[in-house]
């Protein structure tokens, strides 16, 4: 597998997995409006998703679609961060959760509006403008929360602090081959930190929040490395396409 | 918080014992409408998230260019027991169509 392929999958899988977690909210809400809402945001990210599981494909030339790659690929071979794996604890968990990354998303697909792989920069066309509803979405609520009532403070301040030490490893650049980085074809994540703490932290601030001072947690995703959750998430997701292979409805 | 004041627009407010938040009204203006049309209602919080939540439920299939939230309670709604006072009356006023005028020759659009 060349480093292109894996970079496509480890942008691929960071929004697949963030998806499926998603939709684990769908009829869980606190409201059936925010039922709609983060499964419209899931579904926008499940798009992404395909879109980058097809070109990793045709990219790898092994005859391998998206549903070969979402379903047919076992723990190890999926290069997403543990950010997005993990049970998406609390409605204030999720949303400091979707703030991290969707701002992140949005940072990194800005960057690759102008990547020389140009299904990379097609996808990031469409992609841009759907992280920043994202990201509003989720600041919306971080809002609301941290400067609500005293339960909600707390509650939105632990779950920033659940999150917070995850964030570190969407930053980590070191799964990016140079080669990629000299062709244009990729962006060092590292590059993108700056402007994401800078956001992150003013909406933090705004909400009355604490910025967590915590160290970053251990992680391996980019290299298959992934928590107990990750096995249970998968077969949740692959069951159905394993257990019928083909099937379709 | 609780629904348009009377009448059926959009249901009622709360039922049950928790605070639920309150209903908006709202409107669409399509890509080509020319004026915002009712389409629902929903449950917000807040103006802003009604705002979000009118995107997310009544404008996934790109059906429109603008929206508009509206607190249900700020609606005064005419009442079904007066239906026959209010409407009926305009029954048998022909006289209110703009049908007695011979159209001018040559006038495509009047």
């Amino acid at each position: 597998m060349t480093e292109h392929v894996r970079y496509v999958l480890a942008l691929a899988d960071d929004v697949l997995v963030a998806s499926q977690r998603l939709g684990g909210w769908i009829a869980r809400a606190p409201e059936l409006e925010e039922d709609v809402a983060l499964a419209n945001i899931g579904l926008d990210l499940l798009g992404q998703a395909r879109s980058l599981l097809t070109h990793a494909g045709a990219l790898e030339g092994e005859g391998r679609d998206e549903d070969a790659l979402a379903y047919f690929r076992d723990e190890r071979d999926f290069l997403n961060v543990h950010l997005v794996e993990r049970s998406h604890g609390d409605f204030a968990a999720t949303m400091a959760r979707l703030l991290l990354l969707s701002t992140y998303l949005h940072e990194l697909w800005t960057a690759l509006l102008t990547s020389t792989d140009d299904t990379l920069a097609a996808v990031a066309a469409k992609a841009v403008k759907e992280v920043d509803y994202h990201a509003d979405h989720a600041r919306m609520w971080v809002l609301r929360l941290g400067d609500g009532t005293e339960e909600s403070h707390r509650r939105m301040q632990a779950g920033l602090e659940a999150e917070w030490p995850y964030a570190e490893e969407l930053f980590d650049g070191s799964y990016v081959d140079a080669a990629l980085l000299e062709t244009g074809v990729a962006v060092d994540p590292s590059t993108l930190r700056e402007r994401w703490a800078g956001r992150v932290v003013a909406v933090v601030e705004e909400a009355t929040l604490t910025v967590p001072t915590s160290r970053p947690a251990v992680t391996g995703g980019r290299r298959g490395i992934h928590t107990e959750e990750m096995g249970y998430l998968l077969a949740e997701m692959q069951h159905l396409a394993r257990s019928h292979p083909g099937a379709s409805w | 918080m609780s629904g348009v004041s009377t009448g059926s627009t959009g249901g009622g407010g709360s039922t049950g014992g928790r605070r639920d938040w309150p209903l908006w009204e709202v409107f669409v203006r399509s890509r080509r409408g020319l004026s915002h049309v009712h389409v629902g209602s929903l449950h917000a919080p807040d103006a802003e998230m009604a705002l979000r939540n009118g995107r997310d439920l009544y404008t996934r299939r790109q059906e429109g260019v603008s929206l508009w939230v509206v607190p249900a309670s700020a609606i005064t709604a005419s009442s079904p027991d007066e239906k026959d006072s209010f409407f009926d009356p305009a029954a048998d006023k022909i006289y209110r169509h703009p049908t007695f005028y011979e159209v001018p020759e040559g006038v495509e659009h009047l």
